[in-house]
């Protein structure tokens, strides 16, 4: 028994430099691409040679302004004319009776009224309000705002999720044990968000709900059982390791053995720590909101400071065929104290300068209100043009990039595609656009469309850079 | 004299072992003695390089080890206690023969066959789920009725026709491009065991004139394709561009410019064959391949099967045969190689040769740390459970199933709870928990595609999440353990038994007695963690 102990306090002195590794799925997609060079830059001397098929020089980043993106995906497409791109003189049959659009801190822009926190936060973020890509299920307008690339061709793209955690995760020297690309708190489903990079850049979905007395993350922290029960727990398992005792100097052991050091270090140790939002003051916590939203904002900043390189908030509920003005109005308060709250958080602690903020759907909604059945007052899809907005992480704030005309129905000026808006996250993180992604038969494909795939494109968001 | 000194040693060390500490309950105090053609191989080698083989493993260690590596499957506890009790001294190759007779024998390798043969809806092989689901029936209809091996491998690459009705076809379809050098790739990666990439440039494209006048053609029918042959030139003339040493031939009775052309192709022996333009050259090529003198055919397959049971090929990795990478053991290799085409080419010939012999019932405890132990398979190596044979263990040992679905493409998959997930047919099936535990992609038909490393993601997925939780509270099986009027040790058996398939040690019995006194009155939460540590085990998630 205690030569089984000391087993695993050698591994212990072996964990810190490959902990952060293990919990990347590991699952080795054979990629045939090979760095021409061998120089690896920024990737830790423990991680070399992990998976000899993977050393390609991914972790190259220069001049990053920003080192994470906190995405707000409003997951059914938010309404743009109710948020950040009021119509007031379009009437009743395109706002309802939402027809009274507030000012904000910021001269001239003026913002739904149903967001009053984020207005006096409007400083900080910019909102561009002539983003389009004209495509209107769900499904496929995802895909083109969350990979900037059409979609229907034999290739899955990955989504600016799984790119970011390929650059700045552990192959670009991440060490944490908190796996470099989050999703509070449900993946998405359907959409593929690592495409042809294979599930090892999937995000770690944490399940549970933070503004529940204990975050349940799936695996970090278990619903009803005790740290004094985990410890117990801990201590049987170990006693009852016959084959472990038995097999000592097993290889294939030492690995499972370290595995589970990093897991405990998660459920026992400091690194799940981040996900206890009791090491919060109240009153913060009251400030972001008790909903799942609000404390999902607070945790994402919590992972931010710890370095997670992406954080996507999947925030549902937008799909407002039906009763949208009721949900507008008990949806559009929680959603402003969250993310204004958050601007603010990251902005008082220095991070937001470091870290994008992201608000997006897949789409707006129609402009005109469907009053008629079934729909009752509801409205429908829309890609021919809806809202973004972006702060911090170099991003200029305070500033309105493009316009719809007159009833949010068109482009009047400067339209922006996914992926200019993309192309210019990745420039301020400090990813090569023409960087080339690893394919698994090698095809070079790279991390932005080039001309040649005749991608639509209005041209990086310079002015708000 | 070196053959006394080991066995002398061997002796003493099991003496002094045996003087100092209880049985351990995965070895018997046997040392092997080479009965079997493969043990005089295996352990004569062993011998040559002075290694000591490990013991021969307990009942209990062989019972759940031919059940997970023969089956995909963890025997039940009553199976397990039926095979202990047995005194009958053959027990353990009768067990063996029913084994390969049940129909998780079919479900199981159907799932390896399906990884080397890429069975999958989407991309970026997007066989659609019906011709998956053709193709994988078909593919496990075969290993049920156990078809020779070399009749089966030459239906996929002879056959034409609907890739709904002639499921065979799909071979062709599965792969990530239908270029003449692709197929050639697939076909030679999957039945030769070699890597093309690594060939001279002209030898591979040499071998894809067999694979060029592969044609496909959609129907009427949604997602319906013909595989065929495709006696038009445009793709033969291309793939022969890259290939000056095949000719085309002028026919001799030439009396125009429109004659069919006869061309000189190149196997990858070297051999020259000339091809009619009215034969299909694939027919060509399968011929030679299952040939019982082809130098590959053969050799590959048994050192695949040689590496599933033994987690090491006889020439490693399996799937990358070449002349600098040669066997470890080519006795061992060749001895199998002739003993498959004696039984004509019957593959549950070589899994019962292997199983029954003494070397692989060797036990998991290494005797001593020469590097060379493992090469030359002188214990049985520690591997992870695959994803599916793990989801499934811990389906049976708590009563409880999995839900399956995928969504995209249409038509949408439904998988029947009951349905284990070894007998998925499909690996674009969406599941975290599979995915998480490297279950294949089928991305390309290589071994390592699958992945059973362990990662700190697994071991938090299992120490502490709520899905086997939730599995462990609902089980039935601990429901039914808990209510039987039997005494403490009873149950802690039951839980044993279902799980880790053998009894208790004495000094476990004390623990867990310990852990359920401490537990006070709380019976069922003291079972719960029991379970639970089980399942967390090296023991539980390892074949051993």
């Amino acid at each position: 028994m205690t030569r089984a102990i000391s087993r695993r306090e050698v591994m212990r002195h072996s964990l810190c430099g490959a902990a952060g590794l293990l919990l990347a799925d590991g699952v080795v997609r054979s990629v045939p691409v090979r760095a021409s060079n061998a120089r690896v830059e920024g990737v830790p001397p423990s991680n070399r040679g992990q998976d000899t098929r993977d050393t390609t020089p991914y972790g190259v980043t220069t001049n990053a302004k920003a080192k994470s993106v906190i995405q707000i995906w409003m997951w059914g497409g938010p309404s743009h004319l109710d948020t950040f791109d009021p119509k007031p003189a379009a009437g009743y049959d395109y706002c309802g009776q939402l027809d009274k659009p507030i000012p904000t801190n910021v001269d001239g822009i003026m913002i739904g009224e149903l967001l009053p926190l984020l207005a006096k936060q409007a400083d900080k973020y910019s909102i561009i309000r002539s983003m389009t890509h004209g495509v209107n299920a769900h499904e496929t307008a995802s895909y083109m705002v969350q990979t900037g690339r059409p979609p229907g061709g034999r290739e899955v793209y990955p989504s600016v999720g799984a790119v970011v955690s390929l650059f700045k995760g552990y192959h670009a020297g991440y060490q944490g044990l908190i796996p470099p690309y989050i999703v509070l708190t449900q993946p998405q489903g359907r959409f593929s968000e690592a495409g042809f990079l294979g599930t090892r850049y999937k995000p770690f979905a944490t399940g549970g709900d933070p503004a529940q007395a204990r975050f349940a993350v799936e695996g970090v922290v278990a619903q009803g059982i005790t740290d004094q029960r985990q410890k117990d727990r801990r201590d049987l398992l170990h006693r009852l390791d016959t084959l472990g005792q038995a097999a000592q100097d097993s290889e294939p052991l030492k690995t499972f053995d370290q595995a589970e050091d990093g897991a405990y270090e998660l459920i026992l140790g400091d690194a799940g720590k981040v996900f206890d939002l009791t090491q919060e003051k109240n009153e913060l916590r009251d400030s972001y909101g008790r909903t799942t939203f609000g404390q999902a904002c607070l945790v994402a900043r919590r992972l931010v400071e710890r370095g997670v390189p992406y954080v996507t908030i999947n925030y549902s509920g937008w799909d407002t065929h039906k009763q949208h003005f009721q949900i507008m109005r008990r949806k559009l308060p929680e959603m402003d104290k969250g993310m204004a709250t958050l601007l603010q958080d990251l902005s008082e602690r220095g991070l937001l300068d470091s870290t994008i903020v992201w608000w997006s759907g897949e789409f707006g909604r129609t402009p005109k209100v469907q009053w008629e059945p079934p729909w009752n007052g509801g409205r429908g899809h829309y890609g021919n043009v809806f809202s973004a907005v972006v702060a911090g992480g170099g991003f200029k704030g305070g500033c309105v990039v493009g316009s719809s005309d007159d009833k949010g129905e068109e482009v009047k000026d400067r339209p922006v595609y996914p992926c200019d808006l993309i192309a210019s996250m990745y420039e301020l993180l400090g990813i090569d656009g023409n960087a080339k992604l690893p394919h698994p038969q090698g095809l070079d494909l790279r991390v932005t469309p080039t001309a040649a795939e005749g991608v639509k494109t209005g041209g990086r968001l310079k002015e708000i850079m | 004299m070196r053959m006394g000194l080991s066995i002398l040693v061997s002796l003493v060390l099991a003496a002094t072992v045996a003087a100092n500490v209880a049985p351990s309950p995965f070895e018997s105090s046997t040392v092997p003695v080479p009965r079997s053609q493969i043990d005089k191989l295996v352990l004569g080698r062993l011998e040559q390089l002075g290694i000591t083989p490990a013991h021969l493993c307990s009942d209990a260690v062989f019972v759940r080890r031919a059940y997970l590596d023969a089956i995909g499957t963890l025997p039940t506890a009553q199976e397990t206690r039926t095979f202990l009790a047995d005194q009958d001294p053959n027990k353990r190759s009768i067990l063996i023969d029913r084994l390969l007779e049940r129909p998780q024998f079919a479900d199981y390798w159907a799932m390896k066959w399906s990884d080397l043969l890429r069975v999958k809806s989407e991309f970026p092989i997007n066989l659609w789920p019906n011709a998956v689901q053709a193709y994988h029936r078909w593919i496990r209809t075969c290993i049920r009725d156990n078809m020779p091996y070399d009749r089966f491998v030459r239906e996929m690459l002879t056959a034409s026709g609907s890739n709904f009705r002639v499921p065979q076809v799909n071979f062709y379809r599965a792969v990530q491009s239908r270029e003449p050098q692709a197929l050639a790739q697939a076909a030679a990666l999957t039945f030769m065991g070699v890597r093309p990439e690594g060939w001279p440039k002209e030898k591979w494209s040499q071998m894809a004139v067999f694979f060029a006048r592969v044609g496909y053609k959609s129907t009427l029918e949604w997602k319906e394709e013909i595989v065929l042959f495709d006696p038009s030139t445009r793709k033969m003339e291309n793939t022969l561009a890259a290939n000056p040493q095949s000719a085309i031939m002028s026919s001799p009775a030439s009396t125009g410019d429109r004659n069919p052309q006869f061309i000189t192709a190149v196997l990858p022996d070297g051999t020259t064959v000339p091809l009619s333009p009215d034969q299909d050259p694939r027919e060509v090529f399968a011929n030679w391949l299952i040939d019982a003198k082809n130098p590959w055919f053969t050799r590959n397959i048994v050192n695949r099967i040689w590496y599933w049971l033994q987690g090491r090929g006889i020439i490693h990795e399996p799937d990358d045969i070449r002349p600098d990478n040669p066997p470890g053991n080519p006795e061992l290799l060749a001895y199998l190689e002739k003993e498959l085409v004696a039984a004509r080419y019957d593959l549950k010939h070589i899994y019962r040769l292997i199983l029954n012999s003494q070397t692989y019932q060797l036990s998991s405890i290494a005797r001593g740390d020469d590097p060379k132990t493992e090469a030359n398979f002188a214990s049985y190596p520690l591997r992870r459970l695959e994803a599916e044979v793990l989801i499934d263990a811990l389906c049976q040992i708590t009563g409880t199933m999995e839900q399956y679905s995928s969504p995209i493409p249409e038509p949408f998959t439904f998988i029947p709870e009951d349905m284990r997930s070894i007998a998925l047919a499909d690996a674009s099936i969406t599941s975290a928990f599979l995915e998480k535990f490297g279950r294949s992609p089928r991305d390309t038909g290589l071994e390592s595609e699958r992945n059973n490393r362990p990662t700190a993601a697994q071991r938090l997925h299992l120490l502490n999440s709520s899905h086997i939780q939730r599995k462990i509270e609902q089980s039935t099986k601990l429901q039914s353990l808990l209510q039987s009027k039997g005494k403490p040790r009873d149950t802690i058996e039951g839980v044993y038994l279902t799980v880790l398939s053998r009894f208790p040690t004495e000094e476990e019995l004390k623990t867990v007695g310990a852990y359920f006194q401490s537990a006070g009155g709380n019976r069922r939460g003291a079972a719960v963690d029991l379970i639970w540590a089980l399942i967390n085990s090296a023991e539980f998630l390892y074949r051993h």
